[in-house]
């Protein structure tokens, strides 16, 4: 068993209600919407209008800076261009298209004549045209990732954590996927000159464990499956490094810093399907669970397809449904309408109609300290709540606020059930605004004492 | 198909979910701790112990009731952090004070101590100690009248007509290791078979409520461990009287040790909230309780050993920070080069 990171809590899996579900085809929808931003980096400029036609792999977004291109899930003819709500919160640009229910695959795609063949800047190429981000949530541009790596990275790590509880979309790749997994995984091998890629499992997929490395023996693959004891946030990239690495990365810096390359399961089986078949990223594995669903599922839809479509596949919601998360439930994000639609970072759909949310009339602190021993990355988040509510800026640098990856982990063991994950956000904001108000005083000065020597 | 627009939906930061722990659990957990202890109390003092402890928690909570109500403050009693307080009051006093003593006692420790500074977590000082500091400074004889063991306490009325006697730490003091040993047993000491505050006789049975607590995650273990490993070492190294061995023995379950180590040092509100910083605390309750054994004019030092502790806190919290993530002891030492 590998080594432990610090921290962390043990939240209830809740994963029973949908491991043992087989990814399932959600029936095409009548119409996708697709937001130009599902990367991390600048949104991406669209490149269709009303009225054309388009096919599935047809690039319609393109980036520019730091991110990775959009590609049409259905075919059928775009119906607009305009700004639509979408799951990180307000509206975005998004192109929607209505479904002619053809599903023709665009002359763009196309599969390489031999997969085995490529180099490793052709093998980036692809991995870039084919539009894959971090599928586990992160949606970090994975060519970005791979070209910044080679040559730092002795550690190919493939994240099947899923520490987050009810999602088992990785799960059920893991048991229904295997092979495009360690396909994914050899190809990743051969791009950064590793001899073996480890791909990191928490102990409560023990079948999937097992159902890899069954596939590993069958084809000799150099992969290893590190399986891991169960904690959230396991999943966390600097976290699983630290699990299996034993090694930190440090502040503000990057897994590569620390000679890591982590990808998550879902993004490995993305670059095997582009190598192998040129298909670039147009469709994503959710799981629909919660208690206020009917009936859980993993669901395998087209990138736009609208929540509420899943939500109708997995027999609606039920009565007193209170909250709808697009994500996990400690790092997703609780949505105000059904209408947003699923994105290339959208691992699970939950809707919850119980006690899930626990909040306390005046939450009071008792310095008990749980939060502190909760914190993966080592902070004292009682004391940076007080800071933030009270604006005290150089505090907040002072207690590492921007280390603060907002897994929630305190929040959840906060038995006195304070605000701190919200609260941190806004103390992150506050040193954010400080940090530019400075730099703008600091070049205004500048700017003034040219003037004064010309 | 259902419509969706009807939903009435939150949308609140994450995480969307909550540990099922909450304040009132982790107090109700620390009265569970608690209750074998107040169970040997009425066993070897009577019933006076149960009637004592009743008055205390009781007054604790109307005295947190009246002060939120007056004050306009949203009500906390159904926190149990009231309970607890009071419990322990009445466990740290002699059970021959009288019922009106624990209800001053209990104004000291709620009202001055507690909601004064803005009520549960902002305290800090222990409220239970502060009230027994309190009646101890007012109603010493009070405070100081140990009924002999095996002797019942009367329901009502004084310490006048009961049996008193010197407690062991009292033998220790003077260094009566002869009269000490004839009188108790190492085995009475550690069963409880002695004289003493309400409820810090049974070493044995606060070891089980601290051992629940630590299995419960409600503490951690490095406050009452250092604590009680530092007087160890201590009374071993420099025993007053007799063999180190023997004296150390006598010195971890004479007196509130126990009590203070499992329950009073590892209150949150008043001791350091990282593990670091708790370790440092444990060891400096144990050098104070040892100092003020021996050198100071108490024959307990339990008491204000915490209290003194309790003044360094926010101290320890400060430098016994956690170390950043990411930064590993080689950087350190090349910062340090720098």
């Amino acid at each position: 068993m590998a080594q432990a990171f610090f921290g962390g809590v043990h939240p209830h899996d809740m994963k029973a209600a949908t491991n043992e579900k087989a990814i399932e085809q959600l029936a095409p929808p009548a119409e996708v919407v697709i937001p130009m931003s599902m990367h991390f980096g600048a949104p991406c400029t669209p490149l269709v209008k009303a009225g054309d036609l388009v096919k599935v792999g047809q690039k319609i977004g393109e980036f520019r800076g730091l991110g990775a291109p959009i590609h049409a899930s259905v075919s059928g003819k775009v119906k607009a261009v305009e700004p639509r709500p979408y799951s990180m919160g307000g509206n975005m640009m998004s192109v929607v298209i209505e479904n002619d229910f053809q599903n023709e695959v665009s002359e763009e795609v196309k599969a390489p004549a031999d997969p085995d063949a490529l180099t490793v800047e052709e093998m980036i190429e692809i991995v870039k045209n084919a539009g894959i981000v971090g599928m586990g949530g992160a949606t970090f541009p994975t060519h970005v990732k791979i070209s910044g790596g080679i040559g730092k990275v002795d550690h190919v790590l493939i994240n099947g954590a899923e520490c987050e509880p009810y999602i088992t979309g990785d799960h059920r790749a893991m048991l229904e996927r295997p092979e495009e997994i360690i396909g994914g995984c050899k190809y990743l091998a051969k791009m950064f000159g590793v001899d073996k890629v480890i791909i990191g499992v928490e102990d409560n997929k023990q079948n999937g464990i097992d159902m890899m490395n069954k596939v590993i023996a069958e084809q000799n693959a150099p992969v290893v499956v590190e399986p891991l004891h169960c904690r959230y946030p396991q999943g966390g990239e600097k976290q699983l490094c630290q699990a299996i690495t034993g090694k930190q990365v440090p502040p503000g810096g990057l897994p590569s810093n620390i000679g890591c390359a982590v990808f998550n399961i879902n993004t490995t089986i993305c670059i095997y399907r582009a190598i192998t078949t040129g298909m670039p990223v147009v469709n994503k594995v959710v799981t629909v669970s919660g208690s206020g669903i009917v009936e859980p599922k993993n669901v395998e839809c087209p990138i736009g397809t609208p929540v509420s479509a899943l939500l109708d596949a997995c027999g609606g919601v039920k009565d007193g449904t209170y909250k709808l998360v697009a994500g996990g439930p400690m790092m997703g994000m609780a949505q105000y309408t059904a209408d947003v639609p699923v994105a290339k970072g959208t691992g699970a759909i939950l809707a919850f109609c119980e006690k899930e949310e626990q909040t306390v009339e005046h939450p009071q602190c008792i310095r008990c300290g749980k939060c502190v021993a909760a914190c993966p990355v080592h902070l004292e988040p009682l004391f940076m709540y007080q800071y933030a509510a009270k604006g005290m800026v150089d505090e907040l640098n002072e207690a590492h606020i921007m280390d603060c990856m907002e897994c929630g982990a305190c929040a959840y063991a906060c038995p006195a059930r304070m605000h701190l994950t919200q609260m941190f956000k806004t103390g992150k904001q506050l040193v954010k605004d400080k940090m530019a108000a400075d730099k703008a005083a600091a070049e205004a000065k500048k700017a003034a004492a040219e003037k004064k020597e010309a | 198909m259902t419509d969706y627009k009807n939903l009435k939906l939150i949308a609140t930061s994450n995480p969307h979910i909550r540990s099922s722990e909450t304040t009132r659990s982790i107090m109700l957990d620390v009265i569970i701790a608690m209750i074998p202890a107040l169970i040997w109390a009425v066993i070897s003092f009577g019933m006076k112990a149960l009637t004592l402890t009743a008055a205390s928690v009781l007054s604790c909570m109307f005295w947190e009731w009246l002060y939120r109500k007056l004050m306009k403050k949203p009500q906390s009693v159904g926190d149990l952090s009231a309970v607890v307080t009071g419990m322990l009051l009445a466990f740290v006093s002699p059970v021959t004070t009288p019922h009106w003593t624990v209800i001053i006692g209990a104004f000291f420790a709620i009202v001055v101590c507690k909601q004064m500074y803005g009520g549960i977590g902002k305290n800090f000082l222990n409220p239970a100690l502060v009230g027994r500091a309190a009646l101890v400074a007012s109603y010493a004889g009070i405070m100081t009248t140990w009924i002999a063991p095996g002797e019942k306490a009367p329901l009502l009325g004084g310490s006048a007509d009961v049996v008193t006697a010197a407690t062991p730490l009292a033998y220790m003091k003077s260094g009566d290791m002869e009269t000490l040993t004839a009188t108790y047993s190492v085995m009475d000491m550690f069963l409880g078979k002695v004289g003493g505050s309400l409820g810090e006789v049974s070493a044995l049975l606060l070891l089980i409520g601290g051992v629940y607590l630590i299995w419960r995650k409600v503490i951690n273990w490095q406050t009452p461990v250092a604590y009680i490993a530092t007087v160890a070492v201590l009374t071993l190294l420099f025993p007053k009287a007799g063999s180190g061995v023997e004296w150390m023995l006598y010195s971890l379950f004479g007196g509130g040790l126990f009590l203070g180590a499992f329950f009073m040092a590892t209150d949150y509100a008043t001791s350091p909230v990282g593990k670091k910083g708790q370790l440092i605390y444990g060891i400096g309750c144990g050098l104070f309780t040892v100092f003020i054994r021996y050198f100071g004019s108490y024959n307990e030092g339990v008491c204000y050993s915490i209290l003194v502790m309790n003044c360094c806190t926010a101290l320890i919290d400060k430098y016994a920070k956690p170390t950043r993530f990411g930064v590993v002891k080689s950087d350190k030492k090349e910062a340090a080069a720098k």
